[in-house]
């Protein structure tokens, strides 16, 4: 299978996005959007603590007992009158969309948001077989109509600026009228509302993703703000809902106490405008609903990950809270880390999908800072994680020489405390001398990839060993 | 191997299991069985005019409106009137559920229209089925007499809620559901709505109104049908 990934030049796409001053006032909204609002729900709720170790003991439990409760679930989907699909990777997660598609005679199929269409490139096989998807969430339109990639996993068009929607409706929209005012947002809004309208109306298929897939009753979970979601799933004939394996809980109580950590991480709501339950098709006498009700589930190297290090990033319930918080998301956005996930949840989740050989430098793009983990409501060890992929890739040999080499040579004193003890003495003894004229450097050698930006501050004359040694010496004689 | 072995097989390999154990399905069987609650806020945990009050202030935090009658008589004429002061057409549509289609329609001059919604209706009205406290959210649930295009076509959407229905917590609806359905059994779509449409999707500005309803109000039932009919 080949992933279309930009992950291998990373450096490159990093580099592109901090020169990139459009990008830059855009990822400005981040930090005071998401953070505070966040902060803001939680303050509010006492239990959030505790709903947060409830909501990674439902996760464990339920990855432990999955093969069981996939069973329940297709059973209880086909039960309620729906379809089951197994699909073991995304070109066989495409070809049952697109025969789905095919029986319902379907010529445009409308989508709410999903990662996973993302991850198995759905809309381009759609659309080589005479199928036009349509995205109908407002990020997601906006994004298709540019051709890109979502650059955060709830906020798809984070990246960009109203004057830049502006000017793709102006360019695509052009069955309105050229003088029409576009200067608020709220207009671009009532724009999309309308032009996707006639587009729910007429689609044949709908697509959407599941937050949950609950084993007892057969019920599949979507979870929106703009309603987008469920026009989607109750308009056309037929609805697919595409989810891995990874999204089961057992029953309606414990996705409630999830869905109690998930709005307030991503987005800083009590609950999301629209939390909706679907069991199967339209029932006999039902006014409206999908007549054909199918689930698609995904494996795509998941199963893999059961029962090693990685299985904990399993428990992710998609809520951008990670990327929110991350310093090097903040600088460089999403569509540096050059495929679906970005952030840190990306940074583990995509070399288990694609590869460590492609996406090496994702786990490295991190200060282990710890925000990440810090803010994920299930509890994830994203640093640790990041840092398993590190070793993997240092043990497989696709770390560059150089830092190899400088590795092998750290560890070599690192080993011998003696030595290092006195390298470091006389390193820091020799740098304080040169460098007490300025206080600082302009160059020093091995250091150009900071010193081309800034000055390199001049050490005291003392390490910090040596420093420990002599506090702690004065506090025990006191 | 059919794709669906494979993933069953792959699953099982990694978890070093067969799915046959006993143990382990018997763990399965009672946690459905059993359905723990988990953690639940205190904050749901209140009655009476308490519940109402957070029902309230939770659901206008959400940017929801409410307004409260006495009793289930008196819905059409505050819906009228609700209409009137937004400048909004005289007409609704609804299902066919009883507990609106007895109420009296014909002393407000409203045009009423019954059944599903195909995009060309500016109000409607629908019955919840609960509202939950905690988080000022509806339970709507779909049915022959209650169409889920309601819920979501029309740009305002006006529902009943009836205070004998309010819960303080989510669980506490998935009980009454259990009830009225059958343990394992759900209508093909339960709905739960906290205030009206709205997307951040453009530089994480709040907009009302994306592509469900621009306005969500809530008239909420002081007195139970039963109850205020014994009363005249």
């Amino acid at each position: 299978m080949s992933v279309h990934s930009n992950s291998p030049f990373f450096k490159e796409n990093a580099k592109r996005a901090l020169g990139d001053a459009q990008l830059q006032r855009a990822l400005g909204n981040i930090k005071h959007g998401f953070i505070d609002k966040r902060q803001k729900a939680i303050d509010k709720l006492p239990e959030f603590e505790a709903l947060r170790d409830s909501a990674k003991e439902i996760k464990d439990h339920t990855l432990k007992h999955l093969d069981l409760y996939l069973e329940r679930f297709e059973n209880a989907v086909t039960a309620a009158g729906g379809h089951v699909h197994f699909a073991r990777n995304a070109e066989e997660a495409r070809d049952v969309c697109l025969a789905i598609c095919r029986a319902a005679g379907a010529q445009t199929v409308t989508k709410g948001k999903t990662m996973i269409a993302e991850e198995i490139e759905l809309n381009a096989h759609l659309e080589a077989h005479g199928v036009t998807p349509v995205e109908t969430d407002l990020g997601e339109y906006i994004i298709q109509l540019r051709n890109e990639m979502p650059s955060h996993i709830i906020a798809p068009a984070v990246h960009l600026n109203a004057t830049q929607v502006e000017q793709d409706f102006r360019r695509v929209h052009t069955h309105l009228s050229g003088q029409r005012d576009l200067a608020e947002p709220v207009q671009l809004l009532t724009e999309a509302r309308g032009v996707l309208r006639d587009r729910f109306l007429a689609a044949d298929v709908g697509i959407t993703g599941a937050n949950f897939l609950v084993a007892e009753t057969g019920t599949s979970i979507i979870v929106t703000n703009e309603g987008n979601g469920d026009l989607t799933q109750i308009l056309p004939r037929t609805y697919v809902v595409l989810a891995t394996i990874e999204k089961l809980v057992p029953t309606l109580e414990d996705a409630s106490q999830i869905l109690r950590v998930l709005a307030r991480s991503a987005t800083g709501q009590d609950m999301s405008v629209y939390t909706t339950f679907t069991t199967g098709p339209r029932r006999a006498g039902d006014p409206d609903g999908p007549e054909n009700y199918h689930v698609v589930i995904l494996d795509n190297g998941r199963t893999a990950m059961l029962n090693t290090s990685f299985q904990e990033m399993l428990r992710c319930i998609k809520c951008g809270s990670c990327m929110n918080h991350c310093p090097i998301y903040h600088a460089v956005g999403g569509h540096a880390y050059g495929w679906v996930y970005p952030g840190p949840m990306g940074a583990v989740l995509t070399p288990s999908l694609i590869g460590i050989d492609k996406a090496g430098h994702l786990p490295n793009a991190s200060t282990f800072c710890g925000r990440c983990e810090s803010v994920c409501p299930v509890k994830i060890p994203l640093p640790k994680l990041m840092r398993h992929w590190r070793e993997r890739e240092f043990e497989r040999h696709l770390t560059p020489a150089t830092v190899r080499s400088g590795l092998k040579l750290w560890g070599f004193f690192a080993r011998r405390p003696g030595l290092y003890r006195a390298a470091t003495r006389a390193a820091m003894g020799a740098l304080s001398l040169a460098g007490r004229e300025r206080g600082r450097f302009r160059w020093l050698p091995f250091t150009g990839g900071w010193t081309r930006h800034r000055d390199f501050p001049a050490p005291q004359g003392e390490t910090f060993q040596q420093r420990w040694a002599r506090e702690r010496g004065r506090r025990r004689a006191a | 191997m059919s794709a669906r072995e494979d993933v069953f097989r792959n699953i099982r390999r990694s978890l070093g299991v067969t799915g046959a154990e006993t143990i382990r399905r018997q763990i399965v069987s009672e946690r459905i069985e059993r359905a723990p609650r988990g953690v639940v806020p205190a904050r749901g945990q209140v009655s009476g005019d308490a519940l109402t009050a957070l029902f309230r202030r939770q659901a206008e935090a959400a940017l929801a409106t409410v307004a409260e009658v006495g009793s289930a008589p008196e819905v059409p004429q505050a819906i009228a009137e609700f209409l009137r002061n937004h400048n909004l057409p005289a007409a609704i549509r609804m299902g066919a559920d009883e507990r609106l289609t007895r109420m009296p329609w014909d002393r407000t001059g409203l045009a009423v229209s019954r059944g599903a919604s195909e995009g060309a209706d500016t109000n409607a009205v629908s019955h919840a089925f609960a509202g939950v406290a905690e988080s000022g959210t509806l339970v709507l649930v779909s049915g022959p007499d209650n169409p889920t295009t309601l819920n979501f076509l029309p740009d305002n959407h006006i529902v009943v809620l009836q205070a004998k229905d309010l819960a303080g917590a989510y669980e506490s609806v998935w009980s009454r559901i259990r009830a009225a359905y059958g343990k394992g059994t759900m209508p093909r779509s339960v709905n739960w709505i906290t205030g009206p449409s709205r997307s951040g999707d453009i530089e994480q500005t709040m907009l009302l109104g994306a592509h469900g309803p621009r306005r969500l109000h809530i008239l909420l039932v002081r007195e139970s049908p039963e109850r205020s009919g014994a009363g005249t």
